[in-house]
This record gives structure tokens, C-alpha cells and sequence, in this order.
């Protein structure tokens, strides 16, 4: 499949990765060397077989619904670029 | 004793044992080599005081096991403690963990010593250590003038034991990186079976394929870390709670009896004569050694790199999310009126690199709706098609399953910068396919090519049999006797 210069922006930005106008077709055309490679799977016939949600048999650990951890904010916003008064701080949200 | 950075583990164990040396001088002795070794752009963040501190508590403690004392190296993607941990990304750039990855404080309390982090490429994405944000690392083979890659992910990990910075050191194989690096490198890497290393404080790359292990000199090293790394973390809920077998004690090199697989697919149009040559001397090693031989089929191996290069980069997408530049690492500079998307959009562009952002965007392509089906969904069900190869060849009486470890030797430094990116991908050919299924796979040295450089063959064994694995990669290496050394340059 080959990809446009649209499809490879809107990708970057459901990424949320800002990409310069100037680089999309090289990007692009990536895309579509990979997503070629890729397409090699059209040729497997996978009927009726059940797509793996996990490669080892066991189920899934459970524990108790409890607190195990917690009460040390200091080290949780240790290596926030930008922390104040105990809370992440980020640009403004709600206008 | 002089070149104490040369032992392996298991010598230094001994040698500690008998108090014939100390760790103080072991790890002096590493420190001294990681100094002389910047060349090798293996080791990123040194850390002699923690080394040495570490050092001295061995020393004092009378009832050290096997790793007591005995210095390693650690790769980036490991969290530790206070320590630089941002898995070779300039997204991560100064973040220092506030806790500790459950495999390095299982390392560390048999009495592991650090010497410091080592390079990789960028969240392990790569396979020759050039998307690094600390540059590349160089393998110590260089027959020629220029420098060769040591193969990556793990590339800073294999550089550093094949030149003996360090007597073993920890990988990380999502796809290959702890065996083609060994392969490259002529060291031995095993990366176990899914679910019995803990990835907790692991960077996540792909979930669902990523697994720890070690990279040494011998299997024998191999065994040894491999027994400290292993084990049920409350903490990782896909970590397997199973016994952990004494690994060491399974290398009888008894493999009479056992029965080895030949997977026809391997053998690729257009392989190398010596790639083809190596595997055969392999299998008629093990032959000698009196296993049975077998030719099987694993007809799905085909598509496992594209299967492979939709599963990993679509749950790298969503593990680096968290990237945004609010809890750690970089935060990119605001100009006027910009808002949180645009924060999260020029944190992302300025702390990626170029693969890590492509594999990005390719994971959120392929996840997409109205793809999701067509893409991820498809690639699911073809990696329940290469793991049921397996169990069907397992379930015809196959022990383990004999192949290369890598399509080449190790290729220039530069030498794929024009190339398109699935040139690159095709490296991890014969190695994807255990980390699609699961399984346990290592890689040994198992000869030289005619330029000089190490070529390794890779052995696949039966889920949770890794001492059997190992046993069996131990009866290779025996019978191989690999003891060739790259010639200093650095």
C-alpha cells in the first residue's frame, strides 16, 4: 500500500510527534516500504485462527484490592520537568 | 594474577571462594579496562563509586553465592536506582529512577558489583547500536580499518564482555537483541522464556515479546546470571510463578539421546556459504555428541518479521505514550500561545529519533481504526501460527532446534544509512520467531568467517527448559572449542 503525504500527517499527529511539512514525503514513502513488507501477511491463510492475547497459557496473577504503595510524592514528581506544590504542572488545559 | 577482567565468572567465583583474589581488585581491574575503552562507546554512564562501595561489601560478606563480587555490566533500558537509566533516548535524557529494576536487585543482592550503564540502541530499537542518542557502539572485532557494529540492540552490553571490560552483563531480546549482538561479538546470550525473567523496571519496548538475560563469556556464565535474573515477580503479572532450576548444575554436556531439529525454512535462498557451512559443522557436532538429528518444518517462519514489525512497533506506540514530557525526562520549550498538544507534540519530535519515531507512527498506523483489523489483527493470528510450528515439532519428540544466529557477520558501522529501514529488520531473520513464540533461544560463538569475525549458531529449546537448552548449547560450545579473542585496538 502506498501512503500519502495526508495519511503520513495524520498519523504524526494521532501520535502526537510534530513532523515539518517538508519531511512528509520522505516519511511517506517509509511507510510504504515497511507497510509493503508488511503485506507479506495477506498470503497466510488465517481462518478461523484465533489471534493470541498471550504466548504463555497461564492466567493473569491476581492479588488482594489493597494498597500496597504510596505516600511518597516527592519521589513521584522527583523527575517531573516541571512540579509545583506537590502536582505535576503542565500548560494550561480547560480554557 | 594479571588480566583479571579476562575471567569469567564461574573463574573469579572460584578464585573469590578460595581468597585467592579479592572483588576490590577484580572490579579495580574492570574499571581500569572500562577507562582504557571509551573507543568502544560501550560504557555511558560509569559508575566507579557504586562499583567500588559494592566491591568492598562482597569482600566483607562471608557467605557470597556465585555472583558475589563479581563485576558486570548493565544495560541502559534497566532502571536503577539514582543512576542515569534513560535507555539510550534523549526523550529520557537525566532521568534518574527513584527505585531499583527487580533483575538488578536481584543481581545485586547475590552480591553483583556495577560498574556502570551500558549503550544500546534508542528504547532497543535497532540492530546495529546506530540509533543511540550516546552514539554508536563498536565492536571490538575490526579485522580491517574500519569500525565494525556489534550488532544491537544489546550492542554496549556485547562490546563490553567480548573486550572484557566487564565478566558478563545484562541484555534485553525483543527480537534478537541479546543473541545477534552476541553473535557479532563471539559471546554467548540467552534470552529465556517469556515470563521467567521479571521485566519490572524494564522500558517497556513491546510487552508482549520482551524478555531479559544474560550476555557472557561462556554458557556456563550464562547459567549462573541466568539463575539470579530469573524467578516470580508479584510485580510483572505475565512473570511465571515456577521453580527456578539450578542451571549450572544441568551442564553434564550429556546429550545422548536428546533429538535436535533442522528447520528446513532457515536455510534461505541466498544464505552465505560459511553461514550454511557453520550449520552444518554444528549439526554434526551435535550428531558426534550423539543426538539424533531431524529434519523439520516450521512452514510459518516466513512471516514472522512482518508479523514481528506489526505486534512490536503497535505496542511500542502505546508504551511510549508516556512520553509526553509532564512526569520525566525532556520537556520541549514552549513558544507564545502554544498548549498541551503542541507540549506533547515538540517534546515528542525533539527527544525521539528518527527509528524510535517511525516505529511510533507505524504502531499507531497499523492500530488505527479502520486498520486495526487488516493490520494488527491479521499479525495476532499468524503469531498463533508460528508458535503452533513449534509446539507441533515439540510435540513430535524435537528437544531443540538448530539454526544461525545471524544472516552475516558483523557489517560496517554506516553501512545501512541509505538503506531502507527493512534492510535493517532482516538481521533478526532467524531470531524473531522465539520471541513471537515465546521460547527460549542462544546464541554461541561457532566460528570465524573468512574475514576473521565471529559467526554464532542459535539453539531453541522447549518452553521453561532453558537447562536443558543451555545443556545442550554446552555441549556445542565444547565441542566447538570458540577461544578466539579480538586483537586490541582500543
Amino acid at each position: 500500500m502506498s501512503i500519502d503525504t495526508t495519511t503520513a500527517a495524520r498519523v504524526a499527529k494521532l501520535a502526537r510527534i510534530k513532523v515539518e511539512e517538508a519531511d512528509l514525503p520522505e516519511l511517506a514513502n517509509e511507510f510504504s516500504a515497511i507497510l509493503g513488507f508488511i503485506e507479506q501477511l495477506n498470503e497466510v491463510d488465517v481462518e478461523g485462527v484465533e489471534p493470541m492475547t498471550s504466548v504463555t497459557p497461564q492466567r493473569l496473577k491476581r492479588r488482594e484490592d489493597v494498597v500496597t504503595d504510596g505516600d511518597q510524592p516527592e519521589a513521584v514528581l522527583k523527575n517531573a520537568p516541571d512540579a509545583r506544590e506537590g502536582f505535576f504542572a503542565v500548560p494550561k488545559v480547560v480554557e | 594474577m594479571s588480566d583479571l577482567s579476562k575471567l569469567t565468572i564461574s573463574a573469579a567465583r572460584d578464585a573469590l571462594k578460595k581468597g585467592e583474589i579479592t572483588s576490590v581488585e577484580l572490579t579495580e581491574a574492570c574499571l581500569a579496562e572500562v577507562d582504557k575503552a571509551d573507543a568502544l562507546g560501550a560504557f555511558v554512564h560509569k559508575t566507579p563509586e557504586i562499583a567500588m562501595e559494592q566491591a568492598k561489601a562482597a569482600d566483607a560478606r562471608k557467605d557470597g553465592g556465585d555472583l558475589n563480587g563479581i563485576p558486570l555490566g548493565i544495560k541502559d533500558l534497566f532502571c536503577t536506582k539514582g543512576v542515569d537509566s534513560q535507555a539510550a533516548s534523549g526523550i529520557l535524557k537525566g532521568f534518574k529512577p527513584e527505585y531499583e529494576s527487580t533483575v538488578t536487585t536481584q543481581l545485586f543482592n547475590d552480591g553483583a558489583v556495577m560498574l556502570g550503564k551500558l549503550n544500546m540502541d534508542e528504547f532497543a530499537m535497532g540492530s546495529s547500536n546506530e540509533t543511540s542518542v550516546y552514539g554508536n557502539a563498536v565492536n571490538p572485532w575490526k579485522p580491517g580499518d574500519k569500525e565494525l557494529t556489534p550488532g544491537g540492540s544489546s550492542g554496549g552490553s556485547a562490546s563490553a564482555v567480548a573486550a572484557d571490560l566487564c565478566l558478563g552483563a545484562t541484555g534485553t531480546d525483543t527480537g534478537g537483541s541479546i543473541r545477534q549482538p552476541a553473535a557479532f561479538t563471539g559471546i554467548t546470550g540467552i534470552k529465556p522464556t517469556y515470563g521467567r525473567v521479571s521485566r519490572w523496571g524494564v522500558v517497556a519496548f513491546a510487552s508482549s515479546l520482551d524478555q531479559a538475560g544474560p550476555m557472557t563469556k561462556d554458557v556456563r556464565d550464562a547459567a549462573i546470571m541466568l539463575k539470579s535474573m530469573s524467578g516470580h515477580d508479584p510485580k510483572d503479572s505475565t512473570s511465571a510463578d515456577l521453580p527456578v532450576p539450578d542451571f549450572e548444575a544441568a551442564l553434564t554436556g550429556d546429550i545422548r539421546g536428546k533429538t535436535i531439529g533442522i528447520p528446513k525454512e532457515y536455510r534461505m535462498d541466498g544464505m552465505p556459504a560459511e553461514i550454511s557451512k557453520l550449520w552444518d559443522n554444528g549439526t554434526a557436532m551435535l550428531k558426534d555428541a550423539g543426538a539424533k538429528i531431524v529434519d523439520i518444518s516450521l512452514p510459518h517462519t516466513k512471516y514472522a518479521l512482518p508479523a514481528y514489525y506489526v505486534i512490536a512497533p503497535a505496542e511500542a506506540s502505546s508504551n511510549l505514550a508516556r512520553y509526553d514530557g509532564v512526569r520525566f525526562g525532556h520537556r520541549a520549550k514552549m513558544a507564545a500561545g502554544d498548549g498541551i498538544t503542541e507540549m506533547y507534540e515538540k517534546t515528542r519530535a525533539e527527544g525521539f529519533g528518527n527509528e524510535v519515531k517511525r516505529r511510533v507512527m507505524i504502531g499507531t498506523y497499523v492500530l488505527s481504526a479502520g486498520f486495526y483489523d487488516a493490520y494488527y489483527n491479521r499479525a495476532r493470528k499468524v503469531r498463533t501460527l508460528i508458535k503452533k510450528d513449534f509446539e507441533d515439532v515439540f510435540a513430535q519428540g524435537v528437544d531443540a532446534i538448530l539454526t544461525p544466529a545471524t544472516p552475516s557477520s558483523a557489517f560496517e558501522l554506516g553501512a545501512m544509512k541509505d538503506a531502507d529501514p527493512v534492510q535493517m529488520y532482516l538481521n533478526d531473520v532467524f531470531t524473531v520467531t522465539t520471541n513471537l513464540a515465546g521460547l527460549p533461544g542462544v546464541a554461541i560463538p561457532a566460528g570465524l568467517d573468512d574475514k576473521g569475525l565471529p559467526l554464532g549458531l542459535q539453539l531453541i529449546g522447549r518452553p521453561w527448559e532453558e537447562a536443558d537448552l543451555l545443556n545442550t548449547a554446552y555441549a556445542l560450545e565444547t565441542a566447538v572449542q570458540f577461544v578466539a579473542k579480538p586483537s586490541r585496538w582500543w
